[in-house]
């Protein structure tokens, strides 16, 4: 009796929440022809493109604000914003050409004035992310309404690759004027969708804009970017149909992803890599001695730590950019595994026993994966690696202040190996963290940034790769895959060497 | 009661003012500096200089407490150096979303907690009890990552009733939020469901053997009202007390489970604000969710006074 007192309107409530549930499924309404529910891996930063620092807000970016120049699957710079270009003869000034009748999403017009108010504010505003990028420039002239000649202090052949990313987007001088340091509450480019409204931590909602340049080949309406930082939920509602696209897929879930018939996966290498940082300013034998680092390389097998724990998506590589990238350096492949002569390498440099190395670490599942087997390797050399797992905040303090022995360090890539190489090995660049002084280095350095003759630029590679690959600063370690896995409802998705989508053609059916 | 609830109110001050201090200087601990965390890949040297100057970063400490709690004070909790939004403003925002699952995840975990807790006391050794028994060890036991992801594979993936995750403002269209908050609410009160069960039965189990419950049963009252109106009131004020604390952890933000249905509460913006070394936003949350948490024992307090009469008459 007390039983069914109790049970009666407990009952009932199962019985409602059982009926509400089903009413959900009836009512559940299909997500909106035409609208792309795209799922980030982290919440991005300001959506200004002058302050913007994450790799996710280049994937909202990509939707917003078109850039000067871009890039195609095959690292080609390729018109945007600007139709042409010509470098002078002393390679001291670059002249674009602005294609006619761009509009921005307020209605203002894109024109020369525009790029010219732009290029100063990366350089002039407070907080610039972009400045270090385009230092370069001295100053911006405007020749005519469609055309700019840009002035540099030296010559500097990597800035037409900078105008590719985010030194490259326009936003609206109106708006950035109105809205000053708060421009990315409502940023305002012209790009091919507009912003719509943002939820931080939550959602970015952009829509089509009307009058786009190139709105013929837009057919999406809407993107609802989505953060989900799980790479297990961010799958499950691909799945489950509440996203139509992520990125960066674990390559773990790729035979998950492959199994599934309503879904496809998109992928290219990365511009970046995977390197061990050694910081040479330590008093320790790794630091002091050139053979001691080369038997730590000749200890690593890079193809079975890929296949270990990168299920073997990700390319093995010693240098700044991978195997594939025409500007690799062929004169330097990759160094097979050779324990003996490592052991050899060590009592050549007279030490002995085991080498105790900290080995720092950021703490995600992979990074740990990676360092155990790592560690695992070097031992059987002669090497005692000690990692130290911390979060990224505190490990990039350490290799600011110098705080390591040898760290495992990522580094996202630019289209021009210029962005992968100069800030890491110049000495007294800001991302020289192992500290590496080499005059040759900076010779070298110094030489392929002078020229945008691709067979000068080329030598200049080769001198540097002679010099790096023997000096060990960075032991590169292999360059990650970009995964994006997609609803086949999804059309006209290209893979990007720059891990970025491109919603030009993209169609939902 | 009304001098007992000012003589609580005076300890509350100084005890949220410490909580302050003590918030402030345990953040100062935490490894990293603020400025290289959030200056880019680039670490352009002067962007991190003007990081420092911007948010005071190279004060000394005392100067920087009384920066921000001066601002506090004036309603100016500071702005994020990530987001670049006022901190007020993201509480504002986040609350609702933390305080709707809570209250959520409460009611479920009362509705299945206090009953199941109830039955398994007055058939104390019968089957009940163990089954009782059995659902909360499974409660207790089954983690909320697992136990959210596997209810997300069956109802959105595997049935597709529910949404797997994401978060409709109830403003906008509450029948899309209750969907989206139903399986975090239960998957966060499934483990407070179990956790209650205990208490209750405990409770009850004491009180049932009491004089007073022998009498009313000799009385001739029938066994619903012995249990509802004599046992159980008198059997709550433990779990009162457990309700407190656990409404006061699940306001502070249900991380897990928050990343588990990318649902934008407290705990994703303290997290990611951690890892940012985003101190502002840091230092907000965790001032927010303390006073809460010392506000709701205060209430707790408050709601012995209701339902036992003698300590309204000590």
């Amino acid at each position: 009796m007390l039983m069914r007192a109790l049970w009666t309107p407990w009952k009932r409530t199962l019985a409602s929440l059982a009926l509400a549930t089903g009413l959900a499924a009836a009512l559940a309404p299909a997500a909106g022809a035409q609208t792309l529910r795209f799922g980030l891996m982290e919440d991005p930063d300001a959506l200004d493109p002058t302050l913007a620092r994450t790799f996710s807000g280049r994937m909202v970016f990509a939707a917003l604000c078109d850039k000067l120049v871009d890039i195609d699957a095959k690292l080609n710079i390729v018109p945007q914003l600007a139709t042409s270009w010509a470098w002078s003869d002393d390679q001291k000034s670059l002249t674009l050409k602005i294609r006619d009748g761009v509009l921005f999403q307020d209605g203002e017009k894109l024109d020369a004035e525009a790029v010219k108010f732009n290029l100063e504010r990366h350089l002039k505003m407070q907080g610039s992310q972009r400045r270090g990028e385009i230092s370069a420039i001295d100053t911006v002239e405007v020749v005519d309404p469609l055309t700019v000649k840009i002035n540099l202090k030296t010559p500097f052949a990597p800035l037409l690759a900078q105008f590719t990313d985010r030194a490259g987007m326009m936003v609206s001088p109106k708006a950035a004027q109105a809205l000053g340091e708060k421009f990315a509450t409502a940023p305002v480019c012209a790009g091919p969708f507009k912003f719509v409204e943002r939820v931080a931590q939550d959602r970015i909602v952009v829509e089509a804009f009307d009058k786009y340049w190139n709105k013929d080949n837009i057919f999406l309406k809407r993107i609802e970017f989505k953060v989900i930082p799980d790479t297990t939920v961010r799958l499950t509602n691909l799945r489950s149909g509440q996203l139509d696209l992520l990125e960066r897929l674990a390559p773990t879930d790729l035979p998950q992803v492959q199994g599934d018939s309503k879904l496809k996966v998109g992928n290219a290498y990365e511009l970046g890599y995977q390197t061990l940082l050694i910081n040479l300013s330590k008093d320790n034998p790794l630091a002091k001695n050139a053979k001691v680092r080369e038997a730590l390389e000749l200890s690593l097998d890079r193809e079975a730590l890929n296949q270990v724990v990168y299920n073997g998506e990700f390319l093995p590589g010693n240098q700044w950019v991978s195997p594939k990238n025409p500007n690799y350096v062929a004169e330097f492949p990759i160094p097979k595994r050779d324990v003996a002569k490592a052991k050899a390498l060590l009592k050549e440099a007279g030490v002995t026993g085991p080498i105790p190395v900290n080995f720092t670490i950021f703490s995600d599942n992979l990074s740990q994966q990676s360092a155990q087997v790592i560690q695992a390797m070097a031992k059987e050399a002669g090497f005692d690696l000690k990692i130290q797992a911390t979060d990224f905040g505190t490990a990039l303090n350490l290799a600011d202040s110098g705080g390591y022995d040898l760290m495992l360090y990522n580094w996202s890539g630019r289209p021009d190996p210029d962005g992968n190489t100069y800030n890491f090995l110049a000495s007294k660049a800001p991302l020289n963290y192992p500290r590496y002084n080499s005059e040759k280095a900076d010779a070298a350095l110094i030489a392929e940034r002078q020229t945008n003759d691709p067979a000068a630029r080329k030598a200049a590679w080769k001198d540097l790769a002679a010099n790096v690959l023997t000096d060990r600063p960075l032991i590169y370690l292999f360059h990650r895959k970009l995964l994006w896995a997609y609803s086949t409802k999804l059309t006209g998705f290209g893979d990007y060497p720059d891990g970025l989508v491109r919603f030009t053609g993209l169609k939902l059916n | 009661m009304l001098r007992f609830f000012l003589k609580r109110l005076t300890t509350i001050i100084p005890t949220v003012i410490l909580a302050s201090m003590i918030i402030f200087a345990l953040q100062q601990l935490l490894p990293g500096d603020p400025a290289i965390a959030i200056s880019g890949e680039e670490k352009d040297p002067e962007v991190i200089a003007f990081i420092r100057e911007k948010y005071h970063l190279n004060d000394p400490l005392p100067v920087r407490y009384a920066y921000w709690i001066g601002g506090v004070l004036q309603g100016d909790m500071g702005e994020s150096i990530r987001l670049q939004q006022p901190v007020a403003q993201l509480i504002v925002s986040k609350f609702p979303v933390t305080l709707q699952l809570a209250v959520m995840a409460m009611a479920i975990a009362l509705l299945i907690g206090v009953p199941l807790g109830v039955l398994s006391a007055v058939y104390n050794g019968k089957a009940m009890d163990y089954a009782a028994n059995i659902l909360a060890l499974w409660g207790l036991s089954t983690p909320n990552f697992w136990l959210g992801i596997m209810l997300i594979l069956l109802f959105s993936v595997q049935l597709g009733w529910l949404p797997a995750s994401g978060y409709v403002p109830p403003t906008e269209n509450l029948w899309e939020n209750l969907r989206a908050m139903i399986l975090p609410a239960f998957v966060l009160g499934n483990s407070i469901a179990a956790v209650m069960m205990r208490h209750t039965r405990a409770a009850m189990l004491q009180v049932l053997s009491s004089d007073y419950v022998r009498t009313a049963r000799a009385k001739g009252l029938s066994p619903r009202a012995v249990i509802i109106r004599h046992c159980l009131r008198n059997a709550s004020v433990p779990v009162i007390t457990l309700g407190a604390l656990e409404f006061g952890a699940l306001l502070s933000g249900a991380l897990l489970t928050e990343q588990v249905f990318s649902i934008p509460g407290f705990g994703k913006l303290m997290v990611d604000a951690v890892f940012n070394r985003d101190y502002a936003v840091v230092q907000g949350v965790v001032l927010c969710t303390a006073t809460t948490y010392i506000l709701l024992n205060l209430l707790a307090d408050l709601a012995y006074f209701l339902v036992n009469p003698k300590l309204r008459r000590s």
